[in-house]
Formats: C-alpha cells, sequence, structure tokens
C-alpha cells in the first residue's frame, strides 16, 4: 500500500533569539534566523517513516508565507518530501488562523485526493494550535491533535494522543488530519541525494486565484480577529539580593525577609 | 454560520470535566467569566457548560453554582461519555448556535485546545488561543497598559470605540511580545485561556440553581474517531497550579541527583518540585514538572529558582508568582532581574542551609529585632 500524505508547515523565526524594543513594543527580526517549524518537523518525519515502510508513498509539503519560505520547503524536499507548495500572495497576508486555514484548505484542495495531512501542533511564533484543527474542519475530515505515537493500517490509524497526564488511544480512519507533538519522534537530518533533489525541484508557488479561494475570506481584512495592541512586558523591576558572607547567612537573612514581610 | 450580533448575550464557560472530575481551570473560568459578566450590560450571566454522560456530569452542577455560574447548562448523552472532537463539537456547536452566547471561553488544555478550533471555525468566528488576561472595562485594560507593559496608551480612551469588546491579551513570539487581540465582527467571541492564571472565587455552597438540560441530536455516524483506550501515565502527579510554594530546579544541578536536593526542599517548605526545561530534556525529571512556556503557567506565593538562568521561556511560566526567590553562582543570570530575593552562591551549599533554619524563621527574627 502506498500514501499520498500532505504534510502542513511553517517558516517561523527562531524565537529564542529574538530580542524586543521595549520602547515600541515591537520585534527586532534583523539577524533573526528562520526555521522550519519544530513540531512540523516532527509531522514531517513520521510522514517520511511511512514513505520508508510504504515504498511509492509520496508527500507533498504545503505552506503559506512570504516568498523566502521557498528556503523551508527546501529543507523540507532534502529531507525527503516529494513535492512542495507555497501559497503566497499580498491578498493573504496578515490573515489570522481562520482565514490562514481558508487559503491552507483551498490549496490542499487543488492539490486533489490524500489519505491524510500532517501538521505540527503548533508554531513557536503564535503558538495557537489552531490552524490545523480549523483546516481539518474545513475540509470536513476527523482530527486527531497531540499525537506522540502513530501506527497505520491500511486505512486504519491509531495513534496515542497525549493528555497532560497520560494519553488517549484512538482509531481513525483516513482521510484524517493529525498533528504532532516532539515526543512523537527525531527528524532527521538532509540528506545528500535529498539536497540535490531540492535544487533541482520546481517548487510550486501559488497565489489567491491558482487556489480559487474566496477573497472575502482570507487576509487582514477578513479576519474575525484583530490586533488591538501589541506591547511587551514591563520587566518586573529587580528585588533586592540578600546579603550575608557565609550561606548560612545568606540562608538567614532570606528566611527573616521572608518572615518579616509574612511571605512566610 | 455566522450569528447575528443583536440576540447575543451572557457568558460560556466550557466546564471541562474528565472521568465525572471538573478540571480546575473550569472553576477558574467561571470565577473570570463572574468577573467580567459584572462589567457587561446589567443582566449578563456567567453559565457554565457541561458536555458529557449523564452520570459524570449531573453531580457537577451543584459545584459550578458554587464557585458563581449564574447558569448551568447540560449537555448529556452516553455518546458523549468520552471526548471527542467531533461528538463534543457538534453539540456545543448546536447549542451556541440555538442559545447564541456573546463570549466563550475554554480552559487551554489538550481537549480545549482541541475543541475550540473546531467549534469556532464551523461557526466562522474569531478565536484567540491561550489567553493570560481578558478584560471588559477600558479602564482596567488602561490601567494595566500603564502599569505592567511598556505599550504608549497615548491616544487611547475609556470611550475607545472598541471598549465593549472583549480584550483578549496573550503572548507571542515565545513571550518576548504580548498582544491584545480583540473580535470586532462575528459572534460569539471565542477564547482559550492558560489554566492558572485566572482567579477562583470562594466557594459557596449556599449558591444554588437548576441546570437547564439541553437536548442533544448526536447519533454514533456523526463520531468519526474511536477511542479504545485511557491510559493514565503511571508518573506521580504533580499539581503545580495548585502549590502554594514551588521549588524548581534546573540545569545548574548538574544531573538528575540533584533533584533529591530539591525534593527535601520542597518537603520542607511545603512546597512541590518544579523544573525548568532545560533539566526535562536533559532527563533528569518528568516533563510535567516544567515550568514555562511549553510547560505549566504557575502563580505560587513563593517561586523558588534553583540554579535556573531565568530564559524568557522560563519566566513566562512564572513570573507572576508572588514573591520570587533566586539561587544561582551568576550574578549576572537573567533570573535575578526579576527575583525580589536574589542569592548568589551555590545552591548545593545554600540550599542545605535554608532547610537546617527554615524552622527557626520565627526565632531568627525575634533576634534579630533584639
Ligand atoms: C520554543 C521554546 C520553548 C521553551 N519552553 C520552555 C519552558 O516552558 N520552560 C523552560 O524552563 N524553558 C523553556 N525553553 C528553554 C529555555 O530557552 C532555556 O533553554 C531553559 O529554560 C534553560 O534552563 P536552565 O535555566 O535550567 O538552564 P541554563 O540556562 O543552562 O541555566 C543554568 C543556570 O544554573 C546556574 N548554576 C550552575 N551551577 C550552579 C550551582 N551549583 N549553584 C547555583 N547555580 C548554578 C548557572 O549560573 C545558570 O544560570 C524553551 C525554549 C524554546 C526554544
Amino acid at each position: 500500500m502506498a500514501y499520498k500524505i500532505i504534510v502542513c508547515a511553517k517558516q517561523v523565526p527562531n524565537t529564542n533569539e529574538i530580542k524586543t524594543n521595549p520602547e515600541t513594543g515591537t520585534l527586532i527580526r534583523d539577524g533573526v534566523e528562520s526555521i522550519l517549524n519544530h513540531d512540523d518537523a516532527n509531522a514531517l518525519e513520521e510522514a517520511l517513516k511511512v514513505k520508508d515502510a510504504y515504498p511509492g508513498t509520496t508527500i507533498t509539503v504545503i505552506t503559506m508565507g512570504p516568498p523566502q519560505a521557498v528556503e523551508m520547503l527546501q529543507e523540507c524536499l532534502a529531507m525527503g518530501a516529494d513535492d512542495a507548495v507555497l501559497l503566497s500572495d499580498r491578498a493573504l497576508g496578515g490573515s489570522d488562523t481562520w482565514a490562514t486555514s481558508n487559503a491552507i484548505t483551498a490549496g490542499i484542495k487543488k492539490l486533489g485526493d490524500f489519505d491524510f495531512i500532517f501538521a505540527g501542533r503548533q508554531a513557536i511564533d503564535g503558538d495557537t494550535a489552531q490552524v490545523g484543527p480549523q483546516i481539518a474542519e474545513k475540509l470536513g475530515i476527523p482530527q486527531v491533535t497531540y499525537v506522540q505515537d502513530f501506527q497505520i493500517d491500511g486505512n486504519e490509524i491509531t495513534v496515542q494522543r497525549a493528555l497532560e497526564d497520560g494519553y488517549e488511544l484512538i482509531k481513525v480512519k483516513t482521510p484524517c488530519l493529525l498533528t504532532a507533538i516532539k515526543e512523537l519522534n527525531t527528524p532527521r537530518y538532509m540528506y545528500i541525494k535529498g539536497i540535490y533533489h531540492a535544487v533541482k525541484h520546481d517548487i510550486k508557488v501559488w497565489g489567491a486565484a491558482d487556489i480559487g479561494v474566496d477573497l472575502e475570506t482570507v487576509g487582514l481584512k477578513a479576519s474575525p480577529t484583530n490586533v488591538f495592541k501589541s506591547f511587551t512586558p514591563k520587566p518586573k523591576g529587580a528585588g533586592q539580593k540578600v546579603a550575608g558572607d557565609t550561606e548560612k547567612d545568606l540562608a538567614i537573612n532570606l528566611i527573616c525577609s521572608l518572615k518579616e514581610k509574612n511571605i512566610i | 454560520m455566522a450569528i447575528n450580533f443583536d440576540d447575543v448575550k451572557n457568558i460560556w464557560v466550557y466546564a471541562e470535566q474528565r472521568h465525572g472530575k471538573l478540571m480546575n481551570v473550569a472553576l477558574e473560568l467561571i470565577g473570570e467569566g463572574y468577573r467580567l459578566s459584572r462589567e457587561m450590560p446589567e443582566g449578563t450571566k456567567v453559565c457554565g457548560v457541561l458536555i458529557g454522560a449523564e452520570e459524570d456530569v449531573k453531580p457537577l452542577e451543584a459545584e459550578l453554582f458554587a464557585y458563581g455560574a449564574d447558569e448551568v447548562y447540560v449537555l448529556a448523552d452516553p455518546l458523549l461519555k468520552q471526548y471527542t472532537t467531533d461528538g463534543y463539537a457538534k453539540v456545543l456547536t448546536d447549542a451556541i448556535e440555538e442559545i447564541k452566547p456573546e463570549i466563550v471561553i475554554f480552559g487551554a488544555t489538550h481537549i480545549g485546545r482541541d475543541l475550540a478550533p473546531r467549534v469556532a471555525a464551523r461557526l466562522d468566528t474569531g478565536l484567540t488561543a491561550d489567553c493570560t488576561r481578558l478584560d471588559i472595562d477600558m479602564n482596567h485594560y488602561i490601567n494595566f497598559l500603564e502599569t505592567k507593559t511598556t505599550c504608549n496608551t497615548k491616544g487611547l480612551t475609556p470611550e475607545d470605540p472598541k471598549k465593549d469588546l472583549l480584550k483578549q491579551t496573550r503572548p507571542a513570539f515565545g513571550g518576548n511580545l504580548m498582544a491584545t487581540i480583540v473580535t470586532p465582527r462575528t459572534r460569539p467571541t471565542m477564547s482559550t485561556v492558560r489554566p492558572g492564571v485566572m482567579k477562583k472565587r470562594e466557594k459557596d455552597t449556599s449558591l444554588k440553581g437548576e441546570a437547564i438540560n439541553v437536548k442533544v441530536n448526536l447519533t454514533a455516524a456523526d463520531i468519526h474517531t474511536q477511542v479504545v483506550d485511557v491510559v493514565k501515565a503511571a508518573k506521580e502527579i504533580v499539581s503545580l497550579t495548585d502549590a502554594d510554594i514551588i521549588c524548581s530546579g534546573g540545569r545548574g544541578l548538574g544531573g538528575p541527583e540533584g533533584f533529591n536536593l530539591i525534593k527535601e526542599f520542597a518537603d520542607k517548605v511545603g512546597g512541590v518540585v518544579g523544573s525548568s526545561r532545560a533539566a526535562v530534556d536533559a532527563g533528569w525529571i518528568d516533563h510535567s514538572h516544567q515550568v514555562g512556556q511549553t510547560g505549566t503557567t504557575v502563580k505560587p506565593k513563593i517561586y523558588f529558582a534553583c540554579g535556573i538562568s531565568g530564559a524568557i521561556q522560563h519566566l513566562a511560566g512564572m513570573q507572576t508568582s508572588d514573591c520570587i526567590v533566586a539561587i544561582n553562582k551568576d550574578p549576572d543570570a537573567p533570573i535575578f532581574e526579576v527575583a525580589d530575593y536574589g542569592i548568589v552562591g551555590d545552591l548545593y551549599k545554600v540550599i542545605p542551609q535554608i532547610i537546617a533554619e527554615w524552622d527557626n524563621a520565627e526565632d531568627l527574627l525575634a533576634e534579630r529585632s533584639k
């Protein structure tokens, strides 16, 4: 059995390196590298494992973003994906999760039939975890989020869905959408043949007109949520360093301060 | 199907229960919903919405009333015994379309974050994820911006055209940035809210009410996933969100044995053990102990950060603690910028002294004031 798999991925700034300008409350993005979102790398890895086990399986990665997101798609191809599509258009800019899911759903419909879709649970820039389920809803297919273990047999998928204090064992039939968490696997590195494939491969870039999406359902204006204000939290302000020459003095001075302020 | 603006009223809280037990966040959100509803037009109510099998949800009604719910809706059916995205999304969407709440809030749990986007997409309305603050009252909101943030509030007045909207504040870009989101054109306004950040009301068992049973229309064919088993992890349950005192250890412990000292410390001060992600990633302790952006958000009375540098993602989960004590041998560690009390020193030398002296607090202070 060979499968047709679609992987949803996003290029994100490495939030570890981001600094903000507290005066303006804006991000300083200069010099911050862009990376393949972590959970999405787990989604792609799981698809690649299915491809390893079932030759003939094809993986198409789809993303929405600015033109430079092709770099991230090249990385996906170099890891072993077969094909990649970038949805990029000014009309799609500023989309919230609802509008983003409308655009990606339209892109997936244009790609045609598939067995299942693997997305990351959430992207590290927005951390919403909403786009995957919203695509599943728009496509009218079932979803399982927070997948930490995945097995496939024919058209039946069995997964472990992580909960805060354990997991659920869930069976679902294709077509469906799953979202991956980091516990699922360890993503592989790019490999030479893959890199060769990535360089030669023509990545499709589709605009709003190509996917035939209703312009009333995408972009900043159509998005039901709007950013009202954005800002940075005020640093809490450093308190005092506890004085003391020995560890014992430090401990006693701390305990006295806590007691004095009725904290303990 | 979009809902007409003029018809909507009240705040709904998805009162998440698992196996007949309410999640803490459900009660926190009833408390928050109560507060918000009193800032909205007179008569606005906070309503708890229970979904599940009758035998699981019926006993929970009284608890919701006691914690401040003005109304409780019950959506019960044997097919809802187990959480499934399809089953719960269908009955909740149907109820929202029928009864038309103005606002619907969910706990940002693994289930809330699975259910809410599905419902919001079906209703074609906006959803804001993982909120850490909600406001209606414009004066409160402006005061928050002025005292707690670097936001320039020039031009923002209590008469702002968006003043009546729910202002949903959440961290983004790994806690580097905060944003307030509004949903101006569609209803209901929907949000998920981080567990542990909102306050429950005092329980008052004299508050009682009659729950409203909502007819559900669900068949087995509506549900496309099958929950074969629910496995509880055989790990010790850490209730970080309920703890008054948390003793957290980080990479500075140097190895898994370090958590023995942290545990001893926590036992002494009546706290529970937390950790940074570095300690979890190193395999020294289970993820359920992790505090931070990708762990648990906590707000204890005292947070002890031991051998933790204070990365922004860690701070995102603990910086609103009432009192932060940092123990770190690097005087320039960023954790000291948020610590109320900082001790520069080797945690292996300092913590045993704190443990030794902890019970003498009263005497030590008396001695000091002599
Ligand atoms: C997307 C994303 C999400 C993340 N989410 C989280 C999260 O939820 N929670 C979280 O914690 N991190 C999170 N991180 C990781 C975070 O960026 C830091 O890497 C992590 O918090 C560092 O942990 P640490 O402070 O224990 O280790 P380090 O940064 O290595 O700090 C160790 C500290 O211990 C001190 N030290 C060493 N020895 C001693 C000693 N003997 N006595 C006293 N002090 C000593 C050192 O001076 C140092 O300051 C996330 C990162 C990313 C990219």
